[in-house]
């Protein structure tokens, strides 16, 4: 098991925003997190990166606890989030950006052929690599984002709503990409919205509701569950 | 430390509970208060036995009650502005000074609108300045917010620090009316006479503090008012999100206008009080330090709580004088020979230092300060919750 | 109004503005830095410079150097500024780390409300003012004389002393090397990131906490600068020195837009000459206002400062 939360409980204030999440992630796998708005799949996430703490529960990464670990020495053990709101740095060129991906690297060289990797994989960026990061659109922006993550040759790639505010084309090729890393050997766990989507891409999947675990199981099964496909999908 | 505070939240639980208890206690405290600048009375409290003396030696008891009297009369007006609306302001003691400056040009034979200017003919008693004093302070907070209330809030702080220091340089260098360093002498005292015919108020500071101590009483009372009323609710809502309340249709600006106001007319009547007493005003009366001392104060004693801003003007005032009392009696040195230097260790000179290390701990351990008003405890205790992993303590 | 003394001194009156800005422009950096990087005005500031005047000061009466010291030659001048630059850099820039690690950083662990910070940062200022003057007893120290007061520049009524050469050519030495630092190197792109995003920084494996302190050690290190070059233009220090020309120096990265490491330079330039020229138009008696009229007009018409804020970054 690369990734395992134990009974993780999680408040803001005084309101309890995850009621004991017990899930795990294991290497090689792409599993997604989906649920309503509010669910708590993005504090799932906050809590996983550390940019929560969590008020019960353990968080386990590789063999080791990391449940009161500071968030930047979390990425530095292999987990990077693209964060919700792509979180790109707005003054910072694409290639400023991409190289903060690569922040806690030392290795030159292999740095050097990850960025070759990641423009291959999205030629935009390479096209706009001296552009300021906040002048991109919204499906450059995502692509930086996930690129960035990328370029900390992370073991867990943390992608949240990797298709809010795109265009369905783009969602598309987004997914795509996502499965392409995960051939490339990166383990992915994706909170999505866009249930339809992430559930055919993803060998596991958990369903959140209001701060609890209701559901889980293969991807593909659970887009043809009855439930699922009621309250995510849109269908009856 | 916790066993104190325990006993400390039973007393003020009690006397939160019981409303006839704590009007009695009230009163009882009151009349002590008036009583207490007597000699027979204070060398009474000082129990037999028990020799630490609760007065001071180094200066005069109802000179130092006085003092923290018209501090207190600032930290209350400074609590409007700091506690009640949430604005930094640092150069609060700008306002002290138009009201002592206002009282002073007055009242003094030796003003300059009387002897150049011929603004007036005789002086005015003090009585008549003193309303005067608190419009032109009043008049100075709108003036110095107007333009400043508009900035980003911690940009206030040093719009305000800014303009205090103008104020003070202008006091110090020009002669049409102020006087710079040499100030204005003989100002006019507050009216009355005892039976036998003498003033009542003229260097004896007893009289003084009573008088300063009623204002007290009756400050609290309008600012009470004023707090339960809708702009104390307004400042409530500016405090806790400006933006927020901005957009429920609280005219934000307007209400900080007013609190800014406000604060500046209690700080008018504090400066009027003392010019009466010291009757000598000069450009040495702003100071930067005084600013902080307020500010310390009301922080210290608990901003948006009238009775932790009287406990922190009490405080800051008091201690230091105190201090130096029993620093006599235990015989700790003026100054510290350390490699050839003479290190200044007075209490009274090392007090702002010390204020200064308060300042800080209070805001990183207590930052509802001693007597905090719940409301803002609890804003204080929602956002300890919210850190980020690894940063946040416990 | 004296327009005469504006237009007969004009060459005289830039040189000094600019040099006075360079100053400016030093310590300026210092809250530009802070600010961009923490949203706080570290108040304190003004005593990290001042700590670093007594600093060199105190190297050289070591030294042997005191006021009433005889002017040394001028190979021995450049060693006791350069040995003087290096003492009050390195005690101004543990002083602002002390600030941070002491006064900030507990805040910090707390989350506590930006008013908790300013009020903590304004402690800490006092703190260090009041125990410099109790060790100091208060007084005013001078400074023994270094540079030559001839000048070494004199064209057509343009003349420029060694103290305003090496004022200007050290200033701009460090923030070049400053903006070369933050633009280039990989601790200079981590200070950016938190700048424009903490959190996502954070997810990138910034450590914050280190970022923080360097950035209080830069803003530091250009004050112990700054504080050299005052001293030697001054003549003297003491334990209040900091208060104002802290103020002034605040108002410089305001005007520039604080935030923004190149405003600071021009919010500095511009403020010394701005003083300059108004000190010879209103009277000397009004050098000091003039900075905080400035200030104030500036927040009310253009509150971003002249070429906007942030370390990069355009804010909402």
């Amino acid at each position: 098991m690369l990734l395992e939360l134990d009974n993780v409980t999680l408040h803001y204030g005084r309101i309890q925003a995850l009621h004991g999440i017990s899930l795990h992630v294991d290497e090689g796998e792409v599993v997604a997190l989906i649920g309503a708005n509010g669910a708590g799949k993005s504090t799932t996430m906050r809590a996983i990166s550390g940019l929560r703490p969590v008020s019960g529960g353990r968080i386990r990464f590789a063999g080791a606890d990391i449940t009161n670990l500071r968030a930047d020495l979390r990425t530095v053990r292999g987990i990077c989030q693209s964060p919700e709101g792509r979180g790109i740095f707005p003054g910072m060129t694409v290639r400023e950006n991409l190289d903060m991906g690569a922040y806690s690297r030392r290795d030159t060289a292999e740095i050097a052929k990850d960025l070759e990797r990641v423009l291959t994989l999205f030629p935009r960026l390479r096209e706009r690599i001296r552009q300021p990061g906040g002048t991109l659109s919204g499906g450059e922006q995502q692509m930086l984002a996930v690129g960035r993550a990328l370029m900390s040759r992370p073991k867990l790639l943390l992608l949240d709503e990797p298709s809010m505010g795109l265009a369905p084309m783009l969602i598309q090729q987004i997914f795509s990409i996502i499965t392409e890393i995960n051939e490339q050997g990166t383990t992915v766990l994706v909170v999505e919205q866009n249930a339809q989507q992430a559930l055919s891409r993803a060998h596991r999947a958990y369903v959140m509701e209001t701060g609890h675990i209701v559901k889980e199981g293969p991807g593909r099964a659970l887009l043809t569950d009855p439930a699922v496909k009621e309250a995510y999908l849109g269908v009856a | 430390m916790s066993a104190v505070t325990d006993l400390w939240h039973r007393v003020t639980g009690f006397f939160n509970q019981s409303k006839p208890a704590r009007i009695g206690l009230i009163v009882v405290f009151v009349a002590f208060l008036y009583v207490l600048p007597n000699r027979e009375f204070y060398e009474y409290l000082n129990i037999p036995g028990v020799w630490i003396p609760l007065y001071t030696t180094g200066n005069d008891m109802a000179f130092v009650l006085f003092t923290c009297t018209w501090t207190i009369l600032l930290a209350l007006g400074l609590n409007v502005v700091v506690g009640y609306a949430g604005l930094l302001d640092l150069g609060f003691f700008g306002f002290f000074a138009v009201g002592a400056y206002t009282v002073a040009l007055m009242t003094s034979p030796e003003s300059k609108l009387i002897t150049e200017y011929n603004w007036f003919e005789s002086p005015y008693p003090w009585l008549v300045t003193v309303p005067i004093a608190i419009a032109l302070a009043l008049l100075s907070g709108v003036l110095l917010g107007w333009p400043s209330l508009r900035v980003r809030g911690d940009y206030l702080a040093i719009v305000t620090l800014g303009f205090a220091e103008v104020i003070r340089i202008i006091a110090k260098n020009q002669d049409w009316i102020l006087n710079g360093d040499r100030g204005i002498p003989q100002v006019g005292h507050p009216p009355g006479t005892w039976p036998d015919g003498t003033p009542i108020f003229q260097f004896d500071a007893k009289p003084y503090y009573w008088l300063a101590l009623t204002m007290v009483i009756v400050a609290v009372f309008l600012i009470r008012n004023l707090v339960r009323s809708r702009v104390g609710r307004a400042w409530v809502a500016i405090r806790e999100d400006e933006d927020a309340a901005e957009l429920m249709g609280v005219p934000t600006f307007r209400f900080k206008l007013w609190a800014f106001a406000i604060g500046a007319a209690v700080g008018g009547i504090s400066g009027s009080l003392w010019a009466g007493y010291n009757n000598f005003v000069n450009s040495a009366t702003f100071s930067v330090e005084n600013s902080i001392l307020v500010l310390a104060a009301v922080l210290l004693g608990g901003a948006g709580n009238q009775a932790g801003a009287i406990l922190g003007g009490f405080l800051v005032v008091y201690v230091p004088e105190w201090l130096r009392s029993v620093g006599d009696v235990f015989g700790w040195p003026k100054t510290v020979r350390v490699f050839d230097i003479n290190l200044d260790v007075s209490p009274t000179s090392l007090r702002y230092a010390f204020f200064g290390v308060l300042l800080i701990v209070v805001m990183i351990f207590r930052p509802q300060g001693l007597w905090p008003n719940r409301r803002r405890a609890a804003e204080f205790k929602d956002r300890r919750q919210a850190v980020v992993v690894g940063e946040g303590v416990g | 109004m004296h327009f005469d003394d504006l237009v007969n001194g004009f060459p005289n009156l830039t040189t000094t503005g600019l040099t006075q800005g360079a100053i400016y422009a030093l310590i300026a950096l210092g809250y530009t830095l802070v600010y961009g990087v923490l949203r706080l005005i570290n108040f304190a500031h003004s005593e990290v410079f001042m700590f670093g005047t007594f600093g060199a000061m105190w190297t050289w009466g070591w030294l042997g150097f005191g006021s009433t010291s005889g002017r040394p030659g001028l190979g021995t001048a450049i060693m006791l500024i350069a040995l003087g630059l290096v003492v009050a850099a390195v005690v101004s820039g543990a002083t602002a780390v002390v600030v941070e690690l002491v006064a900030y950083r507990p805040l910090r662990r707390r989350n506590a409300p930006p008013l908790a910070f300013l009020i903590t940062a304004i402690g800490a200022s006092f703190v260090l003012m009041e125990l410099m003057g109790a060790a100091t007893g208060r007084i005013q120290f001078g400074m023994p004389p270094l540079l030559p007061s001839n000048p070494v520049i004199n064209v057509g009524g343009w003349r420029i002393t060694p103290l305003q050469l090496a004022t200007f050519v050290v200033a701009l030495v460090v923030m070049f090397a400053l903006d070369t630092f933050v633009q280039k190197t990989r601790f200079g792109r981590g200070i950016r990131a938190v700048a424009q995003d903490a959190n996502t920084a954070a997810l990138m494996g910034v450590n914050k906490g280190k970022v923080i302190a360097l950035v209080f050690l830069l803003g530091g290190l250009l004050a112990g600068v700054a504080a050299v070059f005052h001293n030697m233009k001054t003549g003297n220090t003491r334990f209040n020195v900091g208060f104002l020309i802290g103020l002034k120096a605040f108002a410089a990265a305001v005007l520039g837009g604080i935030g923004n490491l190149r405003g600071a330079l021009v919010g500095g330039l511009l403020l010394g000459l701005v003083e300059s020229y108004g000190s010879a138009l209103f009277g000397s008696n009004w050098t000091n206002v003039i900075a905080f009229v400035v200030l104030v007009v500036l927040l009310m018409f253009r509150p971003t400062g002249l070429l906007g804020e942030s370390l990069g970054r355009a804010r909402a």
